[in-house]
């Protein structure tokens, strides 16, 4: 009981100082601005596609949805301002950061997991290069960049997707639509929206670095710090995403 | 009189573990400068982790450490560089970077390792004179996939080689290959020894191994090994692991002379 306690106290402390040595070298020298961009291109540009279509699709799912539960109050004209506030407050952030942890927590835990099993990790630091610096800050500056990026695409995706269905189905027009949905929106609504992407960035990259630099085991340690990225990375996502929300609650105007 | 050199390497009392077992217990060596150490042992023995605990990869939990006189045991890592670019690895696995071409990978010392100092324009001359020293002189752009494991092994000798550096280490160089490559990648160990005067730490499974290390040089007029007469031979000593304990050191002689039924049989399995 108290060593199942004893490895969660270490686990969460060694996550954290993984972070603080990812987020010092951020400003320390050497720089790796090449694998910044790679990692760019690899996390973001390389989850365009999914990202588009999970976020078209939670947009059309919820107005269709929520367009019949309206319509027994007579507010179907509201779809537009439901899906736009649940789109950019809740979904499109988690939605966007669950299946960037499925691409990408996974791809960076199994890819460093390989590179620490075949010794590829003690290799770098053998010659002349901190792992951490050269592997794990440049995919966890690249997810702080991309994430936030990826989740304001899948919004808008989202409320077109939304803006078909209502339209489509519910009869709604364009002008109804979008001008309900711009006036439910915010100031506090659109800061809820960037913050929850940029608080999971570290959650997407730095849980698959920490898996994956912890491999052991051979082929098959890898495959298990790959699933226990994503489900780690998964469950944290919505662990956060219900604190971070209830801040902004709090803090909204009544 | 000109003070003498300290030993290459040194473990004072060193004893590591993992998770509470231990995986070194209580080892003390020396090597000294050009020496050849061979260090024999089962798998789990500990082999690896005394050459990654002496380049600093693994923390001892007590007793100390010295490479070339420093004590680096309680070094951060960032000193700690400074220290690895004085000494090349090979790891057991290669370990060469999937992601980088063979010219990248040989490169790689050169152009990240601060202290080597290697100007822009002479990394690609010294990448290509250390692949042609492991005769792998056309395969710069090819990538660790499309090599042999012959092949890798011999990209790695070259990474560990192209900075020059006066220590190697090298992890079960010859593990998992067939007995003619085995050879060629003992030659090279050795014509590495002779050409610059190396010091290194073998670790092997294979007496074989370590039987042409200390009777055999290298000929530079044909390029290949040829028996070395009784008082040229190079400076070989034998180390025998067991379970973390070091329960052998002295040279061949001794080795083969030892009565220990453990260490008798890495000598008598290879007749």
């Amino acid at each position: 009981m108290f060593n199942f306690l004893k490895v969660w106290v270490l686990a969460v402390q060694d996550f954290y100082i993984l972070t603080g040595q990812a987020l010092r070298n951020i400003v320390r020298s050497p720089h790796y601005g090449d694998d910044i961009i790679v990692q760019m291109d690899s996390i973001g540009v390389g989850s365009i596609s999914i990202v588009l279509l999970t976020g078209f699709f939670s947009g059309a799912i919820m107005a269709l949805q929520m367009g019949r539960a309206l319509a027994q109050y007579g507010q179907t004209g509201r779809t537009g301002m439901v899906v736009a506030i649940i789109l950019v407050r809740e979904l499109g952030p988690v939605l966007t950061a669950v299946v960037m942890a499925g691409r990408n927590s996974s791809g960076i835990a199994s890819e460093l997991g390989s590179m620490t099993v075949t010794e590829q990790i003690d290799a770098m630091r053998a010659l002349g290069t901190d792992p951490i610096q050269k592997l794990v800050t440049p995919r966890l500056i690249a997810t702080m960049i991309m994430l936030p990026c990826l989740t304001v695409i899948a919004d808008f995706v989202g409320m077109v997707g939304g803006y078909i269905v209502a339209h489509l189905v519910y009869y709604i027009t364009t002008a109804q639509y979008w001008q309900t949905s711009w006036q439910a929106l915010e100031w506090n609504d659109v800061a809820q929206g960037l913050v929850k992407p940029f608080v999971f960035s570290f959650v997407v990259s730095l849980v698959g670095c920490y898996f994956g630099l912890r491999t052991t085991g051979g082929t098959q340690g890898v495959g298990r710090a790959t699933t226990q990225a994503v489900v780690v990375a998964s469950v944290l996502i919505f662990i956060l995403t219900f604190f971070i929300g209830k801040v902004f609650v709090s803090q909204a105007p009544s | 009189m000109p003070a003498e050199d300290p030993p290459v390497i040194r473990f004072e009392n060193v004893t590591v573990s993992f998770d509470g077992v231990p995986a070194l217990k209580d080892v003390s060596f020396e090597v000294g400068k050009a020496q050849t150490r061979i260090l024999l042992g089962a798998a789990g023995s500990g082999k690896t982790v005394i050459l990654k605990t002496a380049m600093g990869l693994i923390r001892p939990e007590s007793g100390r450490v010295f490479l070339f006189g420093q004590d680096i045991t309680g070094l951060p890592e960032k000193e700690l560089f400074a220290v690895r670019s004085k000494l090349g690895m090979l790891f057991q696995e290669s370990a060469l970077f999937d992601s980088l071409n063979i010219e990248q990978n040989v490169a790689y010392p050169l152009l990240n390792q601060k202290a080597v100092q290697c100007q822009p324009g002479e990394v690609r001359p010294r990448v290509k004179e250390a692949l042609e020293f492991v005769e792998l002189g056309q395969t710069l752009k090819k990538f660790p996939s499309e090599l042999s494991g012959g092949m890798r092994r011999r990209a790695a000798i070259a990474r560990a080689v192209v900075t020059k550096p006066p220590l190697l280490l090298y992890d079960s160089p010859t593990a998992g290959l067939d007995p003619i490559t085995a050879y060629t990648i003992m030659a090279l160990i050795i014509k590495e020894r002779d050409l610059d005067n190396t010091t290194a730490l073998v670790v092997t499974y294979r007496y074989q191994d370590g039987n042409l290390v200390a009777n055999f040089r290298y000929n530079p007029d044909n390029g290949e090994l040829a028996g070395a007469p009784a008082q040229t031979q190079p400076q070989t000593r034998f180390m025998v692991m067991q379970e973390g304990r070091l329960v052998f050191e002295g040279s061949q002689d001794e080795l083969e002379a030892s009565r220990d039924s453990y260490v008798q049989k890495f000598v008598r399995h290879t007749d």
